[in-house]
């Protein structure tokens, strides 16, 4: 049994606390937000928070979020309104999509660290998140709308 | 924005579409388009039934919502709020009312591209707006029309009064005005629907959406978590799956020790299939893990031996060796004897290896058999619904209309999810164990088991006469043939023509006398699936190249060349100018190079130009700035056209400087992203596009940056330091040892 904080919602489950906490999430919880990409931390589309750090859900096990709490792209704002989402749309970032609920969780977790980043602080902080789309430069002008209108 | 799509929507296909059938729902008939392009169809499979006119479906509902039928797979190009936006422009629908949908029924006769001569539903060669534009003008035209002769015969007054503003009927004699939802609550389609001809079409200066930029509909859903891909699909009572693939094409399982991976808790089954064995268990992770304990031997295939490296440069010995003929994919005049007679001849020799799509969500699918094994469902997201109902209707021996294809968005496309082989095993499995199987590759399976862009060797010959003009060019492209690969795949002859590999190698924005591009044909070694740029990427590689150092070698400057070469190609000149222009091409800079590439592909024109450096000591390329300008003919959605051009260029910097997959005895070594190393943020220069919309028919525009990339960034490195790089990708040891450091 594990047991833990999803999106404002305490869950007790019975699984393998060696499972990884994005089959959890997507398969158990039906939390289909966070994105399957690659297993091994190497492309940011499982990005998740735990406890506010920005983490990558295929590498954690989910022994690991044991009384924590975790917020996924379906908890970041009640209704699609976080500032990240507005900027989303407003710069018509996405493509294909399927890797922005990870860069949008991970840029959410800078601007919650720093308000004004840099270009070079953004493109550091978000260099592990793949985007085989193409759209990184407007994912840095939607972090920079963001970091503009909070 | 107006966000006109509920997040909370699941479903965008059937229940959608048939539950806002309280209005009107007109039955369109659209002749034909008579536009005649020219099939491009990769699969080579043709529908049993032949041609008829498609039929487009749009539905007014009295609230006012217009749903309308959107049948191009969306993965991120924007077809979803491309192709509605051209009906509803004819029909002067207000764009909030409307509801994009994926095809209620997979018919061809309906909804099926016109672009393509067995009007398949397959997205792929940019030809989604291409070949549904003129069908879908009508379709919107013919639908006003009947709004408007429904309120004539109601008020009265003669239908040539009536004119309308976005979602009103107007008749401005009287001052009436009426909704079209309103109008749904009392008109009835006619029996004959009105037939639409050109002069009935809005002319250019009325368009009230084309050429203007609407946010994508699919956009807001892509925020929040809530847009569904394939891999998000969950039915009731579903196992999993995942599958051992053979290593290499045409493996078969002989023997499966299936003793370690029997014991994970949850794996319930396991089963072989034709090249692959499938575990089947209650979660993801243990069907992942237990397939990673299979020990399987394989049979041999020719596959088996592949070695990549060798075979490459096996290639460019072929491509030498002018007495190994190859298939003529275009020939004007006579390229051999002009260049016997020319008093110059280049020579260029080039290479491109084995390119994986990287798609960021892995292939994966959902089935459900019926018990009684006569009916299928199936959730996925797919670029080919025509090949994927062909292909199951002939797995399980059933009528294709008794396959329910539930359509997702694409986690990435780029070519890869043309190719049905996840979803075919998905069906086998299903039917293997009676339950609904949602099967998902690991990234590993992704890659090992990828549909690659085919390696390639170049030789290309160019010969001036003696007024020194370009009197002769001969491209000989040495690569395994990708259409004869996936006809072979599903069962039906090899065409003796492969379009995807030869693709631009005719070069037609430069007009030279005498040309020859021919394929010498090398088969049997790896699985292979067209890939966003098509051959255009490395033909243009190789004749953008060869141009540069014959440029060089005459004392050229690059872009005047060109310019002459193109003499007679307005299209072309006011790219290459434009992006002369937007690069500021003739101020040099310290320790930068500037290099230029250009590129047709079914008619849509690119241009660009690539400003980078090298740090000598390590190899590395760096690209500082790449300015691009696209012709795609009349821009339907100009914002768009930029976007998927920056994203194409983005795209394909990543197989410029490191992307290639190699096979050893028939294995693929890399494995992930961490060996397979796309694109990343850090990796991206300022990127500036301009679109050139011009009042041609609108061509295709998803994949044209990548074509100019290698060929600028390539051209730029030899500028700025007088050195050739001739393979792909100028991976940092490579650039390091051609530089001689």
């Amino acid at each position: 049994m594990v047991a833990f904080t999803v999106n404002g919602m305490r869950r007790e489950l019975g699984v393998d606390p060696n499972t990884p906490l994005l089959w959890v999430l997507r398969e158990h919880l039906k939390l289909t937000g966070t994105k399957f990409g690659c297993g091994i931390a190497s492309c940011g589309a499982c990005t998740v928070h735990i406890d506010g750090q920005a983490m990558r859900a295929c590498a954690t096990p989910v022994s690991m979020v044991e009384g924590k709490s975790v917020t996924t792209i379906e908890g970041l704002s009640p209704d699609g309104s976080h500032p990240l989402q507005r900027a989303w749309v407003a710069e018509q970032v996405p493509q294909c999509g399927y890797c922005q609920s990870g860069q949008i969780m991970q840029a959410a977790e800078l601007l919650a660290r720093n308000k004004a980043p840099s270009r070079e602080a953004i493109v550091e902080h978000m260099d592990g998140n793949i985007c085989r789309c193409g759209t990184y430069l407007k994912i840095i002008s939607a972090i920079q709308r963001a970091s503009r209108e909070g | 924005m107006t966000e006109r799509i509920d997040p909370r929507t699941t479903d965008l296909s059937r229940r959608d579409f048939l539950g806002a059938a309280a209005g009107l729902t007109l039955a369109l008939t659209v002749t034909p388009d008579p536009l005649a392009f020219i099939g491009e169809g990769v699969s080579g499979e043709a529908l049993a039934d032949g041609l008829l006119s498609p039929n487009v479906w749009l539905t007014i509902a009295t609230d006012g919502t217009i749903t309308i039928v959107s049948p191009a797979a969306e993965m991120g190009q924007g077809t979803f709020t491309a192709l509605p936006a051209i009906i509803a422009g004819e029909l002067d629908a207000d764009w909030s009312k409307v509801k994009p949908v994926f095809p209620p029924e997979w018919n061809e006769k309906k909804f099926g591209n016109p672009g393509y001569d067995n009007y398949a539903f397959q997205t792929t060669a940019s030809f989604a707006v291409r070949g549904y534009f003129k069908a879908m003008r009508i379709a919107g035209a013919q639908a006003r029309r009947v709004l408007i002769d429904a309120v004539a015969a109601k008020w009265g007054v003669p239908a040539h009064e009536l004119s309308t503003e976005p979602s009103v009927v107007v008749h401005k004699a009287t001052n009436r005005r009426i909704s079209y939802g309103e109008i749904a609550g009392f008109a009835k389609a006619p029996p004959e629907l009105p037939k639409i001809e050109d002069k009935d079409l809005k002319p250019a200066a009325s368009f009230r959406y084309i050429g203007k930029d609407l946010p994508r509909v699919e956009v807001p859903l892509k925020v929040t978590g809530a847009a569904k891909y394939g891999i998000d699909a969950q039915v009731p009572g579903m196992v999993y799956a995942a599958v051992l693939q053979s290593p290499y094409p045409g493996g078969r399982p002989e023997t499966v020790d299936e003793t370690r991976a029997r014991q994970v808790k949850g794996v319930t089954d396991i089963v072989k299939l034709p090249e692959g064995v499938g575990v089947i268990g209650t979660s993801v992770e243990a069907t992942q893990a237990a397939k990673n304990l299979l020990k399987v031997t394989w049979s041999d295939a020719p596959g088996a031996h592949h070695d990549s490296e060798k075979a490459l440069a096996e290639f460019a010995a072929i491509g030498r060796d002018n007495s190994r003929q190859g298939v003529p994919y275009e020939s004007v005049g006579d390229a051999k004897a002009a260049m016997r007679g020319a008093v110059k001849v280049y020579r260029g020799e080039y290479r491109t290896r084995y390119l994986y799509h990287a798609q960021m969500e892995p292939m994966n699918a959902t089935a459900a058999v019926s018990p009684d094994g006569k009916s299928v469902e199936i959730w996925t997201g797919t670029q080919g619904a025509t090949s994927l109902h062909n292909q199951v209707a002939k797995l399980m021996g059933i009528e294709r209309t008794n396959i329910t294809l539930h359509q997702h968005f694409l986690g990435g496309g780029y070519g890869r999810r043309s190719q049905q082989e996840v979803v075919i095993d998905a069906v086998r499995l299903a039917m293997a164990v009676g339950k609904p199987v949602k099967l998902i590759w690991t990234r590993e399976d992704d890659v090992t088991g990828g549909k690659f862009r085919p390696m390639t060797a170049h030789h290309i010959e160019a010969g001036f006469d003696a007024g020194g003009k370009l009197v002769a060019w001969h491209h000989r492209v040495v690569a395994e043939s990708v259409a004869a690969y996936t006809s072979i795949a599903n069962g039906t002859p090899p065409p003796p023509l492969d379009r995807v590999v030869m693709k631009g190698s005719p070069i037609p924005q430069y007009p030279i006398p005498n040309k020859l591009a021919e394929h010498v044909i090398e088969t049997g070694r790896a699985r292979l699936a067209a890939f966003r740029g098509v051959g255009n990427a490395y033909n243009a590689f190789a004749a953008e190249s060869l141009l540069d150092e014959i440029a060089k070698d005459r004392g050229l400057d690059p872009i005047a060349f060109r310019l002459t070469l193109s003499e007679g190609q307005p299209r072309m000149q006011t790219l290459l100018r434009t992006v002369a222009e937007m690069s500021d091409w003739t101020r040099r800079r310290d320790g930068r190079g500037l290099g230029v590439g250009t590129m047709v592909k079914d008619d849509t024109l690119a241009a660009g130009v690539a400003e980078v450096s090298v740090d000598r000591a390590t190899g590395k390329i760096k690209v500082h700035n790449f300015w691009a300008a696209i012709d795609a003919g009349l821009a339907v959605q100009p914002r768009n056209v930029a976007a998927q051009t920056e994203g194409s260029i983005v795209y394909a910097l990543g197989h410029v400087l490191r992307e290639k997959i190699t096979i050893r005895n028939g294995r693929v070594l890399e494995s992930n992203y961490s060996d397979y190393e796309v694109t990343r943020m850090s990796d991206v220069p300022n990127i500036e596009v301009r679109v050139v919309s011009t009042d041609n028919p609108p061509t295709g525009a998803g994949e044209d940056g990548v074509p100019v990339v290698a060929c600028a960034v390539g051209n730029a490195i030899a500028a700025l330091t007088g050195v050739r790089l001739r393979e792909l990708p100028f991976a940092p040891e490579r650039v390091r040892g051609a530089l001689g450091a």
